[in-house]
Formats: C-alpha cells, sequence, structure tokens
C-alpha cells in the first residue's frame, strides 16, 4: 500500500529528526553569520558543548530510569570549589596540611560529585522520596554550602605553585592533544564509556527495564534501587568533570558556577528523543541534542538575536521536539496495528 | 407490567482469540434479587460490564421493559435506570463522603457548588437506608467495608431501577454483610431490581431469588432458588466436559522447595496467608486453586522474595533462602511467571530478546570477578540462547529483534516463560499462566509445563479454573482466604469437593 510506505517514510525522517535539527541549525547559521564555521568560532562552541554534553550524559541514564536529576548544576558549582579550595589551601590533616597535584584534586572532586549524587540516589530508593523532590532539595543544599565554602565569594588564580608541585590545573580545560582540547577528549571518552554501559552491559539493559516497567524489573530480580543509586551518582560525576572543566578554563572557582544548567542538560536529554517517563532513548541522541542547543545558543547570540527572544526560540524548540516525538509514537503504533 | 424488566437476546462478546460470551440469553425479574454466579471468567463481569454501558457487545440485543434499547455508555445506562456498583472501589479516599456520593453529579446552583445541600442530602439518602455514617467524614478514613456501603449509596443517590452489585460482599465484614442484605430487601419493598454477583454459595441461598449460572461464556442453567441447592450450583458451575490437556506420568525427585508457616499481613492489617506449609519436589506439578484474592498470588510472591515482611521460612534445597531478596533467589533456582503479563512480566518498550534475557544476563556477560554487571554482553551467545527458548516453546516471531508489542498475546505469556526458564530454575512458579490467551496457546503452555517437569523442574501454578487445576497437576491444594484447605493427590480429585474448600467462609464472627 503506498499509504504505508509513505507512513513509513515519514517515520524515518521522524526518527533522525535530530539530526535533521542539527544539520539545519548548522545551515541556517552558516548561511547568515559569518564566521560561524570559523575555526575559531568552532572552538568556542566546542567549549560549550563539552558542558552541555557531559552533563546530558549522566542525565539521560537518570531520565531513562524515570528520574530527573536538578542538581547537576549546583553539583557543578560545589565541584569547582572543592578543586579550588585544595588547590589554594589543601587539606588539613592534624599538624600538616597536604597539598594534592592537580589529578589527585580532579579525583577528589570527582568523588565529591558522585557522592552527592549517590546521596539524591539514597533518598530516593530507601527513604522513597519523589526524585524531583529529593534533587530540588539537593539543588539548594549543595548551592548553599558552595556559596558558604568561600562566604560567596570565588577561589581565585588557581594556578597553583611550583613549590607544592600543584601547578598546571589549567590543563584540564585549556590543555590540547592531538589537535583537540583536553575538555573535547573528555567529553569523547565520556560518551564513549556512557554507550558501553548502556548497549554493552548488564547494568544498561537493567537501566531501560526499569525505567520501562519497575514491577517487571524486580520481578526479574533486577536490583531496582541499586540501579538508581548508580545512575544518580554517575550523574553527579558528570557534573563535577563539568565543574573541574569550567573552574580550569577561568582558572578560578566561582560558588554560582553551573547555575541553571540542570535545563540545559534537560532539554538536550529531551531533544534527542529520551522519554521522560524512561525506558526509550539513546545517549547519542542526546550528544546529538546538546549540540543542537548548543549551535542554537551561539548561533543566535552572534546573529543578533535580542537575548529576550532566544528564550521564546528555545522554549518553542523544546516543546516542538516533544510535539514531534508524541507524533512518532503515534504513527509507530500505527504502522505496528497495520503490519 | 412484564415480570422480565431486562432481557438479552443472543448477547455475544468476542475478545481476540477468546469468546467471553456465547449468545446469552439473560433474563432479569423485576423487584427481585437476581443471582449471577460462575467461574472466574466465565462471562459474568462482561455481561455486567456490557449492560452498564463500561463494554459494548459484539453481536445481540438488550430489551429493557420489553423496548430495545442501546446501552452505549455509562451515561445511557444511567438513563434506562441502571446503576453498578463494580468490584473495586471507584471512589476518592481524600475526599468527604457526601462529595464522594455526588461526585461527577454535584449540586449546583449557578455554577456554585452547593456544599451544604449535599450534606443534607447525602446524610437523607444514607438515614433511608440505615447506614450510620457521617456524610462530612474523609472516606479514606473508613473502613473498607463502609467505604463499599458508601458506594451502594452512591449507586442510589441516582434514579435506578436495577442495581447490579459484582461482589459487594468480598470486602465486608459480618455486621456489615446484615446491613447490606438488609439494605437490599429495603430496596426490593421499594422495587428496586437487583442483579447481585457472588462467589460465596450460602449468601445466595440467603438472599437470592432468581438464579442464573454462566460456564465459559455460556448460560448453562437458571432456576429459582427455592428450586435448588448448593450442590446443584457447584455441579452446573463446574460441569463435566473435560479439556484434553497434556500430562505425562514422571517419577519425582528429591523434595526441592518447602514452605514453612507462611504468613504475610496485608496493610490493613488482616492476613493474606495463614500459615501456609507445604513442600514439592523435582519434577512435580502442583496446582493451586482458588478464587481472586485467596492469597494465591501472595504465596507466589513470598516465595520469590517480593515480601520482605513475610514470615516463616522457605527452604530450598534444604537451605533457606527466607533472607535473600529476589535477585539472588532467582540465582538460586527460584523464578516467577507473574499473574500479570503487562504490569509485571513485561517490558514493552523492549525487544523479544531483551524481555527473554532481562532476568538472567549474568550468564550472557563475560565473567568477571567484580562488578559483574559492568562485563560487556556477548550478543551473539544471548542471542542462541534466546533462539533456542523460542524453539523449544514453539514461540512464533519474525525476528527476536522485534519489538515484544508485536507478539499475540498467548506468544506473550511464552516469552515470560522463556525468560524465567533462562534463568534454569528448579523452581518454577506460574501465576495464572494461562489467563486471557486463546485455547490453542493454552495447550501450548501446559505442554510446555509436562515437557518441563519431566526434565526434573518443579512447577508450581495456579489457576481458577477447574479443568486446568485437575488436568495437568500431580497434586492439588486449595487456597481461600490465606488458608490451604485442602489438599489431594491425583488420584482423589473431587471436583464438588475442590469448589466448595475454595468457597469463602460464611462469615464466622
Amino acid at each position: 500500500m503506498a499509504s504505508v510506505k509513505s507512513t513509513k517514510t515519514v517515520l524515518t525522517i521522524l526518527q533522525l529528526r535530530i539530526f535533521i535539527a542539527l544539520f539545519l541549525v548548522m545551515l541556517y547559521f552558516s548561511l547568515t553569520t559569518a564566521n560561524f564555521l570559523s575555526q575559531n568560532n568552532l572552538l568556542i562552541m566546542a567549549k560549550h558543548l563539552t558542558v552541555i554534553a557531559v552533563l546530558s550524559l549522566g542525565m539521560s541514564l537518570v531520565i531513562l530510569t524515570g528520574g530527573i536529576d536538578l542538581s547537576v548544576g549546583s553539583i557543578v558549582g560545589i565541584s569547582g570549589m572543592v578543586a579550588g579550595y585544595l588547590i589554594l589551601y589543601g587539606l588539613p590533616v592534624g599538624e600538616s596540611i597536604i597539598f594534592f597535584n592537580p589529578v589527585e584534586v580532579a579525583v577528589i572532586a570527582c568523588i565529591v560529585g558522585a557522592l552527592i549524587g549517590a546521596l539524591n540516589g539514597y533518598l530516593i530508593t530507601y527513604l522513597g522520596v519523589p526524585p524531583f523532590i529529593a534533587t530540588l532539595g539537593t539543588m539548594y543544599i549543595v548551592r548553599g554550602a558552595a556559596m558558604l565554602s568561600n562566604n560567596g565569594a570565588t577561589f581565585a588564580n588557581l594556578v597553583g605553585r611550583p613549590e607544592l608541585d600543584n601547578t598546571g590545573f589549567n590543563l584540564i580545560g585549556n590543555g590540547e592533544f592531538l589537535w583537540l582540547s583536553t575538555p573535547v577528549w573528555l567529553l569523547i571518552i565520556l560518551t564513549i564509556i556512557t554507550i558501553f554501559i548502556v548497549r554493552k552491559t548488564p547494568l544498561g539493559r537493567h537501566i531501560y527495564a526499569v525505567g520501562g516497567n519497575e514491577q517487571a524489573a524486580r520481578f526479574s530480580g533486577i536490583r531496582v534501587n541499586r540501579v538508581k543509586l548508580f545512575v544518580y551518582s554517575f550523574s553527579g560525576f558528570c557534573a563535577a568533570v563539568v565543574g573541574l572543566i569550567i573552574t580550569s578554563q577561568l582558572e578560578s572557582a566561582h560558588p554560582n558556577a553551573g547555575n541553571t544548567f540542570e535545563m540545559n542538560a534537560i532539554a538536550a536529554v529531551v531533544l534527542g528523543g529520551t522519554s521522560l517517563s524512561g525506558g526509550r532513548g539513546t545517549v547519542f541522541g542526546s550528544v546529538i541534542g546538546a549540540c543542537v542547543i548548543c549551535a542554537l545558543n551561539d548561533g543566535m547570540v552572534m546573529s543578533g538575536i535580542s537575548e529576550f527572544w532566544q528564550m521564546v526560540i528555545k522554549g518553542a524548540v523544546i516543546v516542538l521536539a516533544v510535539v514531534v516525538d508524541q507524533l512518532q509514537q503515534r504513527l509507530q503504533a500505527r504502522v505496528l496495528a497495520s503490519a | 407490567m412484564s415480570d422480565v424488566i431486562i432481557e438479552t437476546a443472543e448477547l455475544s462478546k468476542v475478545y481476540p482469540g477468546t469468546i467471553a460470551l456465547n449468545k446469552v440469553n439473560f433474563k432479569v425479574r423485576r423487584g427481585k434479587v437476581n443471582v449471577l454466579i460462575g467461574e472466574n471468567g466465565a462471562g459474568k463481569s462482561t455481561m455486567m460490564k456490557i449492560l452498564a454501558g463500561a463494554e459494548t457487545s459484539s453481536s445481540g440485543e438488550i430489551f429493557v421493559e420489553g423496548r430495545k434499547v442501546e446501552v452505549s455508555d455509562v451515561r445511557a445506562a444511567e438513563r434506562l435506570g441502571i446503576g453498578i456498583i463494580f468490584q473495586e472501589l471507584n471512589l476518592f479516599p481524600n475526599l468527604t463522603v457526601s462529595e464522594n456520593i455526588f461526585a461527577g453529579n454535584e449540586i449546583t446552583r449557578r455554577g456554585s457548588l452547593q456544599t451544604r445541600k449535599e450534606i443534607d442530602a447525602a446524610r437523607a439518602l444514607l438515614k433511608r437506608l440505615g447506614i450510620s455514617i457521617d456524610p462530612t467524614m474523609k472516606l479514606g478514613d473508613l473502613y473498607v467495608g463502609q467505604q463499599q456501603l458508601v458506594e451502594i449509596a452512591k449507586a442510589l443517590s441516582k434514579d435506578v431501577k436495577v442495581l447490579i452489585m459484582d461482589e459487594p460482599t468480598s470486602a465486608l465484614s459480618k455486621s456489615e454483610v446484615e446491613i447490606l442484605f438488609k439494605i437490599i430487601r429495603d430496596l426490593k419493598e421499594q422495587g428496586i431490581t437487583i442483579i447481585y454477583i457472588s462467589h460465596r454459595l450460602e449468601e445466595i441461598m440467603t438472599i437470592g431469588d432468581n438464579i442464573t449460572i454462566l460456564r465459559n461464556g455460556f448460560l448453562v442453567a437458571e432456576d429459582e432458588v427455592a428450586n435448588i441447592d448448593i450442590p446443584w450450583i457447584i455441579r452446573n458451575m463446574v460441569g463435566s466436559d473435560k479439556k484434553r490437556f497434556a500430562y505425562s506420568d514422571h517419577a519425582l525427585g528429591e523434595e526441592v522447595l518447602t514452605v514453612k508457616d507462611v504468613s504475610l499481613k496485608r496493610s490493613n492489617g488482616t492476613l493474606a496467608l495463614d500459615h501456609v506449609s507445604f513442600s514439592i519436589r523435582a519434577g512435580e506439578i502442583v496446582g493451586i486453586y482458588g478464587l481472586m484474592g485467596g492469597g494465591r498470588t501472595e504465596l507466589m510472591e513470598c516465595i520469590l522474595g517480593a515480601h520482605p515482611m513475610a514470615t516463616g521460612d522457605i527452604l530450598l534445597d534444604n537451605r533457606s533462602i527466607m533472607h535473600m531478596d529476589i535477585a539472588d533467589r532467582i540465582r538460586l533456582g527460584v523464578s516467577l511467571v507473574p499473574e500479570n503479563r503487562q504490569k509485571e512480566g513485561l517490558i514493552s518498550l523492549m525487544s523479544i530478546v531483551e524481555n527473554a534475557t532481562i532476568s538472567s544476563l549474568w550468564r550472557f556477560a563475560v565473567p568477571l570477578p567484580l562488578f559483574n554487571n559492568l562485563a560487556p554482553l556477548r550478543h551473539k551467545v544471548e542471542a542462541e540462547h534466546v533462539g533456542d527458548i523460542v524453539g523449544r516453546l514453539g514461540i512464533k516471531v519474525g525476528s527476536i529483534r522485534d519489538a515484544i508489542t508485536s507478539l499475540s498475546g498467548g506468544n506473550m505469556q511464552k516469552v515470560v516463560i522463556g525468560k524465567a526458564l533462562l534463568t534454569m530454575p528448579k523452581v518454577l512458579l506460574m501465576d495464572e499462566p494461562t489467563r486471557g490467551i486463546d485455547v490453542g496457546a493454552k495447550e501450548d503452555v501446559y505442554k510446555a509445563m509436562d515437557m518441563l517437569a519431566s526434565s526434573g523442574i518443579a512447577i508450581i501454578y495456579t489457576t481458577s479454573e477447574l479443568d486446568e487445576a485437575t488436568a495437568v497437576s500431580n497434586r492439588l491444594m486449595v487456597l481461600a482466604s490465606g488458608h490451604l484447605r485442602a489438599v489431594m493427590d491425583r488420584a482423589n480429585y473431587d471436583r464438588e469437593a475442590i469448589v466448595r474448600a475454595s468457597t469463602p467462609l460464611a462469615m464466622v464472627g
């Protein structure tokens, strides 16, 4: 039947919509805005992209289980403050003070991020707090803690001191290796790891199963609580990586860093075709979603669209993405029924 | 006026794969208590849903007061004066009694709620029914039995001529049953016709005037209650036509599972399971017969480990598994095919192969000493095992990568069974394994059970159909109100005794 065939064509187009969207956004701004595709601008966009995309990796796993993590922006802030403090003042242990090298600092900050994520997971699983409320709470608590850590002031000039052997922190955000900056490498490596987890391991299956049907997952012998604990910890870890990147790029830690980043991360995941009710979506889709948001943000800034219109357009794009997603679901159901 | 108020002519309802009602000519006598009875799945609820407008018939006609009518939805039924009280309560625990009674039917004046009037009307209504409940109380603060009475009051707040009650006493205490019976008698005096569905045979003899029996979608008998007795009811409910299901004699092995004094409390404090004890040997098939709510599902879930609050002890190979969670028990060899395929068995967003192996992924991951769940999966090995199971169970699939939702109900059920088998169980629990699948698929499921038992797996399955309970089992246990009421060996199966044991006891004070 011709109609079924054309329906299937439409369906294929809808399934590839995020790539089409990325292409169209890039095309539009490259035609209307000079220098949009210049090497310089692409480097700047890559910087912005890593921030949103790394957050969206952790957020993808959380949303795939049917949860949400509003605390990632705050974790970005506090992990930077942890790193800043450790570089400037070290860790007092008894009489002496230990100074860590930048790699150790980064590991500690990531552990702090993962632990905050684990706290989210603990609240949600063992104490039964709904994810939205639990992470809303930690969002405020963690942001407050970041402010308290230095009375709302920044830890500036994080270059380290040669005599303490803790220089080189700025390389995390500004270093370069084989033509790409360190953050881009971090994004690539983390993306590969996340996709590996999701597609190739039992844990990945379990994540989809928990989001698809928690009761069936439980009866199948999946330890639902542990799965959730993992995804929130992982999300916290990803947020800490972003905190490190930003802090390192600026060579200073600001307690307000990462404010509202959670919204961009959620938007990227949703644009990438992941269902907010869980169980459906891909990690790679989220990364492409982050690309779209980034290109849209930077393109609108460069072409001088007013900040107010930027908000309107971004909101409209997100809503449109979900509307199209619903359309695709319905069409898919119809194709399945007619098959 | 004719003495028949509602009459159906050749009423049929066909679902994909099953015929729920088969050309039924049902007569409802005016001003009487018309009892409708039959096993689970006999078609009672379908019949009532059609009369109440919650379902539409596939063919046939309905006459009310001799006039042919279309009962297209619940509103249409209400206009005809047909009200229904469903088995599950359709009430709002967060609202007050009077708000519940008038929900969807609020008393308003120029668009604003007349709360005072509603309360007064509710109070008058409750008083007329002889129910002493304060209409301003929050519904959730009432006992379940009282809530049931509110549901009845709600149905009567509209102008009903015929009131359908679907198992109204299942949640009532003895004194509440008495109140209900008094209400029913009062309603009869007011000329209201009752259609009454119940499994409690003694109750039917007390309150019923006429009785109609359904079996497998057919109307098999009708008479006046005065002319009949309980054995007559059971004979007609059960019938004598036996279906052929696979059963082969094979040697039984050692005892694998022992259940000792297992009890489980419901959230309202009553016992869902009351000191249940039994054991099962390798290769044995034990059927559990009993009505819904008798504790079958809870027993299965307790053995699987879904109820950490359960007390007693469960031994697998003489080793207690009571302290273990579901994941550990599955690894040791206990697996469940749950009652509700869609809600508890399948993950509808996943493919066939993903569903089949979700319980047994540890077998298909590269073995690691630590962090097993992060080991890479060997997709090829996984696909081979699933292919093997698909062949053994005769699952009709295009590709195992297809969506699980592309399968028919029977094939979905086989995937759920395959999922349990892939965990290499020693004890396989199957809760209503044939619910909602067609006859052909049923035969396949029982054939598979026979095959699995022959290979040494112990199987415990539940069913509410007597034929299926007796056909394939070595031993039969009857569970009612959380008690193990009867245990019979295959040689001593007595269908009437089984049904009698499964009937909830007449309320003991």
